[in-house]
């Protein structure tokens, strides 16, 4: 079988996903367009260079409904021969995005593929797109559906993660994404958004807050605790799934959570041969892919059983990852992982994640793959794992090893 | 057998006449809907008539579905359900669209209810068919839908109109609660349409005067939107999502009827009117054959209302109180005055000191007032019931007295002082009954010169507001004094059931090893949220520990050393009394005293569990699973309910299942103890037991009944159910 190696990461800075972010004013199409011609500058991608556009995208309505992926191909400059597939795994689109690509290139389907994402938050607001499974009574009473908030807290109860250990996670992931940035340790991958004009609009991520302290954050009150305890009463749900809980302990909070942003992130993946052809030097290779479904009502927990998977699948042991991108969607996912594999905090999410820059949901997945990379070769590591929570239950996680 | 009749007058007005023959109530049958529908088919065709009234000939307009009907129906399978609910949908959408035409929404005729009093059920869907709603000012009638009461939810397109007429948000205490109104409130929450002095008249003022528009219902118009929206409006899918959550909080997702009501809703939502009443159709068909709904049905209805009306009451005349003595003005004694003073029987309540009297006729002062405040009762009205009830220490009272209630501390020889010093004054045919809980009935009758006069009455507290009375015969009472004891609870009207004497009769001898069980868990070493969770999870309630908590630990303790002394080398609760005795030595006595299995604030609020259980009885690494627990403190209760039947203090399993649900609140759902070993089948119920026994001791044996039915693979309605047919 062929090997998939990653050729070229990008990614977008991330706005804020309000109307006073800096993105707001550009549509998910534009800013998907303006990402595929950087990479199609970068590396050359003329005519039918690349099998297809796989896209992750979770809110599929309005400006982003309509397989955006085509649209955002059209509206670019790559050939039109090049179709676009929209995909949706909620948080992991974007890292299952890149595992497609991966594996199609694996199997022989298709020389090389972009793989990536967008999501533009502050313009399709997140659930606007409905869910059976949040509503329908049939399946929300079957999986004691609640928000993935109170699942976030869920986490924590059951695990006996307490408000100052996420809080503290926190403040330690603006303080590391402040060091990134001030270090450019992202310059490599962050391309500008520009207007029509080749104004800039945002050149950095504009969600952080450097400096932070866990004195700042004790101030927020718990963002989930008033649905469960009162209206209309989450937590009686997740009491009748986890009969052995007393009461759920809300720690979480705004500053303790993902940032809602605007954002897109695109990988170029193929063949060692389809590279030589192009006359691109592989980065890395994808050494194994995974994905599987967990509890839907605690939810969250899927980076640990797919990081299991992953590794068994490739052959491999915790011990043998140097670095680790956990999406940090709310605190305890990532003292969950780093609980459940007893790696040190010094090893994940060494540039800060979600929490200081935000999560475009669609598109973190391969964000996350492209700051990965870039940390492998900064510090001349080799090997690295992303896995990201995903929504309704669910895990993805990809290994990656220089080469 | 006419149901319905029609009169058509020179106005060109029908009137539909809803009387059933030999009934106080109309409840629709099969037949008396094929009548209506035939009936309309002749109005809606005849030139001649212009608009129909439809009314009843009886005070009320209609109690509901026969609810023989249904259980005909279920007979035939799920087709048989779905056909029979597919015609009532096809009778009231022909009232609903009265001739119009589909396309022009004109020429239809307009149709009118008139409801002169309780409309519920059916007897709400079908107004609810009609064009407009004109209720009699009547401030008695209960108008609502409360199916969901009984475990089945409006199926004859109550569901769907409610819900697209209201939203979803204003319909949900009207379905999922069963909240019943009177006609002004009905008015208000948006169920009926008009409330006057004279609902025949104003109903054919309006049928005369209504306009082709008048007649089409918001969803048969043009650009209908779900108030408060639907599913995938905003703010309806925060309606939607918010009511999974609450339906699931308060049913604890055991109740097949709020969810499959909540899905007929949602699904209905967001298609058109007629594929909605189908949606809604096939919902109701699912939770009729569902065995929860027919047991309920069973036992909160058509059990509970034979029991009520007298279904094992001997053959002897009359025996209605007229005048009743109450010894002891104590919690229980000032409880049972009031009630029946509230049912308009004279009282005497004595107790040994006068101020101890007064302060129990103080107690009924006090619900009144309670009542006054919520506007349920007016001062006249807490006059007339405190007149009648004269609280003093003399004896010489209780003359012309013929019936006896003693309620004075469990102590037979209290207990026998009290019943010589009435049997002293009161007429040689009174009755005497005791409210005992505890002491066998047999021996507290030794103390009477008239042991066939003499009965148990036992009440739960807070008796004005628990349903259950559980009379209890001893071994020499009489037929008349279980006659006396019926009608006394037929006059207070709450529900009886009749019991044989041995210890703690039935509803307690159930109650005490579901308590038990619990407290046996926490001494293991099971995490008691688990305990109190998997019990509230089987829909019980109020798990074993706030049970006990309520009811009081001291009483528990108290209640173990006397059975200990009575049982002596066959006690075989050691396990239980060294964590109860524990509790009692360390004060933590229950509610009461702000500590117990719970922890409590100053001002008596529940605040969790007690922390400090975790150190006196450290968790046990391996906790049990979810079912076991379930299964421990199901098992506990059920096969004590089996052995009362096997022992003979039981005889009818319409009261063991009526009595359980009313008396301790057993899972409602399962239909009592004996629908719930129905629901698993016995030879399933002798595996568990047997299960249970292995790992937990004999106090789970299956009893021989039991085994005995497995072999033969009976079951108990099939066996000891003649006179109650299942719904």
């Amino acid at each position: 079988m062929t090997d998939a190696y990653i050729f070229d990461a990008a990614r977008t800075p991330r706005g804020r996903g309000r109307r006073d972010g800096s993105l707001h004013e550009v549509t998910s199409l534009a800013l998907s367009a303006r990402l595929l011609n950087a990479m199609k500058q970068r590396n050359g991608l003329d005519g039918h260079a690349v099998e297809d556009v796989i896209w992750g995208n979770v809110t599929q309505v309005k400006e982003q409904g309509g397989c955006l992926a085509r649209s955002a191909v059209l509206m670019s400059d790559l050939d039109e021969r090049i179709p676009g597939l929209s995909i949706n795994r909620f948080c992991a689109s974007g890292m299952e995005a890149v595992n497609l690509a991966a594996n199609q290139v694996k199997a022989g389907a298709g020389g090389a593929y972009l793989a990536g994402g967008v999501e533009m938050m502050s313009r399709v607001a997140m659930g606007s797109d409905g869910a059976a499974i949040a509503v329908d009574p049939a399946l929300a009473m079957k999986t004691y559906f609640v928000p993935q908030g109170i699942s976030a807290d869920i986490i924590a109860t059951e695990y006996g993660f307490t408000r100052e250990q996420a809080d503290a996670l926190a403040v330690e992931s603006q303080r590391r994404a402040a060091q990134a940035w001030e270090e450019g340790r992202f310059a490599k991958s962050i391309v500008p958004v520009l207007d029509q004009n080749g104004l800039v609009i945002l050149d950095r991520d504009e969600h952080m807050r450097p400096g932070t302290t866990v004195d700042d954050l004790a101030k927020l009150k718990p963002a989930f605790k008033d649905m469960g305890e009162v209206m209309p009463g989450f937590d009686k749900v997740a009491m009748l799934k986890y009969p052995h809980l007393d009461r759920i302990e809300h720690i979480h909070h705004a500053g303790n959570s993902s940032g809602i942003v605007d954002g897109a992130a695109a990988v170029l993946l193929g063949s060692r041969e389809w590279g030589e052809a192009m006359g691109l030097r592989p980065r890395a290779r994808i050494r194994a892919t995974a994905k599987i479904g967990t509890d839907p009502t605690i939810m969250l927990t899927g980076p640990v059983p797919v990081t299991e998977k992953v590794l068994r699948d490739a052959g491999m042991a915790v011990g043998d990852i140097d670095l680790f991108e956990v999406n940090e969607a709310f605190a305890s996912v990532v003292l969950r992982f780093m609980q459940a594999f007893d790696v040190s905090p010094e090893r994940v999410n060494v540039n800060g994640g979600a929490i200081a820059m935000g999560h475009p949901l669609g598109a973190t997945g391969a964000m996350i793959i492209g700051t990965l990379l870039d940390e492998l070769e900064r510090r001349d590591l080799s090997t690295g794992l992303a896995t990201l929570c995903v929504a309704s239950g669910m895990g993805a996680a990809t290994i990656i090893e220089r080469v | 057998m006419t149901d319905f009749t029609m009169e058509k007058d020179a106005e060109g007005v029908a009137t539909i006449t809803w009387d059933v023959p030999g009934k106080s109530m109309n409840v629709l049958s099969m037949d008396g809907a094929a009548e209506l529908d035939a009936l309309i088919d002749d109005a809606l065709a005849d030139d001649a008539v212009k608009g129909i009234v439809i009314t009843s000939g009886k005070p009320d307009f209609a109690a509901g579905m026969d609810l023989n009907v249904l259980a005909g129906m279920k007979q035939g399978g799920a087709q048989a359900v779905f056909d029979g609910v597919m015609s009532l949908h096809h009778l009231l959408r022909k009232i609903e669209r009265a001739g119009m035409d589909p396309k022009t929404l004109k020429g239809g005729k307009p149709i009118a209810a008139a409801l002169p009093g309780t409309a519920l059920g059916i007897g709400l869907e079908l107004p609810l068919a009609c064009h407009r709603i004109f209720a009699a000012d009547n401030p008695k009638a209960k108008i609502g839908l409360p199916e969901i009461m009984v475990g089945i939810f409006p199926g004859a397109g109550g569901t769907t109109r409610l819900s697209r007429k209201l939203g979803a948000m204003a319909a949900a205490p009207l379905l999922l609660e069963g909240k019943l109104n009177d006609p002004a409130r009905a008015k208000a929450a948006g169920a009926i349409d008009e409330v006057v002095a004279d609902p025949v008249a104003a109903a054919r003022d309006w049928v005369l005067a209504a306009q082709d528009a008048d007649l089409v219902k918001p969803w048969d118009a043009k650009g209908y939107k779900m108030p408060g929206g639907d599913p995938w409006h905003p703010a309806g899918f925060m309606t939607f999502l918010g009511a999974n959550a609450m339906v699931m909080g308060k049913t604890m997702g055991v109740y097949p009827a709020a969810r499959a009501l909540l899905s007929a809703v949602y699904e209905g939502a967001q298609v058109d009117f007629d594929t909605a009443l189908r949606i809604e159709a096939r919902w109701f068909t699912q939770v009729l054959m569902n065995p929860s709904a027919g047991n309920m049905i069973r036992s909160l209805f058509i059990s509970k209302e034979a029991l009520e009306k007298g279904a094992n009451r001997p053959d002897v005349p009359d025996q209605r109180v007229r005048k009743l003595g109450v010894l002891g003005a104590g919690m229980m004694g000032a409880g049972i005055a009031h009630v029946a003073a509230n049912a308009g029987i004279e009282v005497v309540l004595i107790d040994s000191t006068q101020e101890a009297a007064d302060r129990g006729k103080a107690h009924s002062a006090g619900i009144l007032d309670k009542g006054i405040s919520r506007k349920k009762l007016t001062e006249e009205k807490k006059a007339q019931v405190l007149s009648r009830i004269t609280a003093t220490t003399d004896y010489a009272a209780l003359n012309g007295c013929d019936l006896i209630v003693e309620a004075v501390f469990e102590d037979p020889k209290v207990k026998a002082e009290v019943t010589a010093k009435a049997e002293a004054v009161i007429p040689a045919d009174a009755i005497f009954a005791t409210n005992t809980s505890t002491l066998p009935i047999s021996e507290l009758a030794k103390a009477s010169a008239r042991p066939d006069q003499f009965i148990g009455i036992h009440f739960f507290s807070p008796v004005d507001k628990m349903a259950l009375v559980e009379i209890i015969r001893g071994r020499e009472t009489g037929e008349r004094a279980v006659a006396k004891a019926l009608d006394f609870v037929r006059q207070i009207r709450k529900t009886p059931i009749v019991v044989n004497d041995a210890r703690f009769f039935y509803a307690n001898r159930c109650i005490i090893p579901y308590i038990n069980e619990g407290i046996r868990m926490v001494g293991e070493g099971v995490n008691p949220v688990l305990i109190e969770n998997a019990a509230r999870l089987m829909g019980m309630p109020l798990g074993p520990l706030q049970l006990v908590d309520e009811t009081s630990i001291e009483l528990g303790a108290r209640i173990a050393r006397a059975t200990r002394e009575a049982m002596g080398d066959a006690y075989p609760d050691e396990a239980v009394d060294a964590v109860i005795f524990a509790m009692e030595k360390a004060g933590r006595l229950g509610r009461k005293a702000k500590a117990g299995f719970y922890a409590y604030d100053d001002a008596g609020k529940r605040q969790g569990l007690w922390e400090g259980l975790a150190a006196d009885y450290p968790r046990a690494a391996d906790q049990p699973e979810l079912t076991e627990v379930q299964h421990r403190l199901m098992f506990a209760q059920a096969l004590e309910a089996v052995r009362a039947l096997e022992q003979g203090v039981l005889t009818d399993i319409r009261e063991g299942d009526v009595g359980a649900i009313l008396g301790w609140g057993f899972a409602p759902w399962t239909g009592g103890p004996f629908g719930w070993l129905d629901m698993l089948g016995a030879e399933r119920a002798v595996e568990i037991a047997e299960a249970l026994a292995a790992h937990h001791g004999d106090r789970f044996a299956p009893p021989a009944l039991l085994r005995d039915m497995a072999a033969r693979g009976d079951s108990f309605y099939g066996r000891f159910g003649t006179q109650a047919a299942a719904a």
